[in-house]
């Protein structure tokens, strides 16, 4: 089940870069989806920052993870490289747990 | 331009290394996850499928965020058509290479021989490295005892977050995104795991077609 689910989506993430190559540009230069199409990662990004945080299973929670996520937001607003990012918010929630 | 590309595959590599890790401590196994690096190939997708999955969402709504995530690279072609090779095996193989990081290179150079040129390298640094640190982030975490005592359940949201920011700095992203994550969480104890993306996602669909008609 799990190698269908992966190779299902990685054949839908090639055929959608193929399409952008090879659509008649009039398609994909619609004003439609010139708007919508970049604004789909933000909504999509944030909700997943915000599901991952705040819930475990169908309920909401507030634990370490929040925490974590505040340091993430201090590390992103300084500018820190993606892997100082991640790490820095696992390091946050490792330590909280620890004490 | 070819040390350009090589600092850029070094960054993405550093980044897969996150990627191997997190792939691997939401239950993913080692050849699961570096067949994802190799055949899906773009960074925010392997995030979300692996995150829905390691949250306990099926690997079918993880496939579908996945895919509403890689729609952007669609654009991205449009962008590259004209710079690119046009027909047969070299336009297939350059299909695979349409990414944030190439098309960011190969765009706004002075002649098209030099998008090109940006375009392979980039994307052959880029897809050499990014292979090789999901390796290595997977092998790993495969040694750990047991991730969530690192905080590697931390670890996504906080990826999620650093893909998300570089895409925040005007006012309508900005509360796109608040609203996304409120409506959210409000959605998330009535369905099931990862539905609440897909909502998320036809709910900013709409909006987009609308604001663009006005």
């Amino acid at each position: 089940m799990m190698w269908a689910g992966v190779l299902v989506a990685c054949a839908s993430c090639y055929a959608l870069k193929l399409a952008g190559l090879s659509l008649p540009a009039s398609v994909l230069q619609d004003a439609r989806v010139q708007r919508t199409v970049p604004l789909v990662p933000v909504a999509l990004l944030a909700a997943l920052v915000a599901t991952q945080t705040f819930s475990t299973g169908h309920h909401l929670v507030l634990d370490v993870r929040a925490a974590a996520l505040a340091v993430a937001i201090v590390a992103v607003l300084l500018r820190a490289p993606f892997l100082v990012v991640v790490a820095s918010a696992a390091a946050t929630a490792a330590l909280l747990r620890l004490l | 331009m070819i040390r350009d590309a090589l600092g850029i595959g070094i960054a993405t590599g550093a980044y897969a290394l996150s990627f191997g890790a997190i792939s691997t401590a939401a239950g993913l196994s080692l050849l699961q996850t570096c067949a994802l690096s190799v055949l899906m190939f773009t960074g925010a997708s392997q995030f979300a499928l692996v995150g829905v999955v390691g949250a306990g969402g099926s690997v079918w709504a993880g496939a579908a965020t996945a895919a509403l995530l890689g729609s952007r690279n669609a654009l991205y072609g449009v962008r590259l058509s004209s710079l690119l090779e046009r027909g047969g095996w070299r336009r297939a193989a350059a299909a695979h290479f349409v990414i944030d990081e190439t098309t960011a290179m190969a765009i706004a150079r002075d002649s098209v021989a030099e998008s090109r040129l940006a375009f392979w390298a980039t994307g052959l640094a880029v897809f050499t490295l990014w292979n090789l640190g999901t390796l290595i982030g997977a092998l790993a975490t495969h040694a750990l005892p047991d991730p969530k005592v690192l905080g590697f359940d931390a670890a996504p949201p906080a990826a999620f977050l650093a893909l998300l920011a570089p895409r925040l700095r005007a006012r309508e992203p900005m509360a796109i995104a608040l609203g996304a994550g409120v409506v959210a969480l409000v959605c998330l104890p009535f369905v099931p795991a990862g539905v609440p993306l897909l909502i998320v996602a036809v709910l900013v669909a709409i909006f987009g077609v609308l604001r663009s008609r006005g």
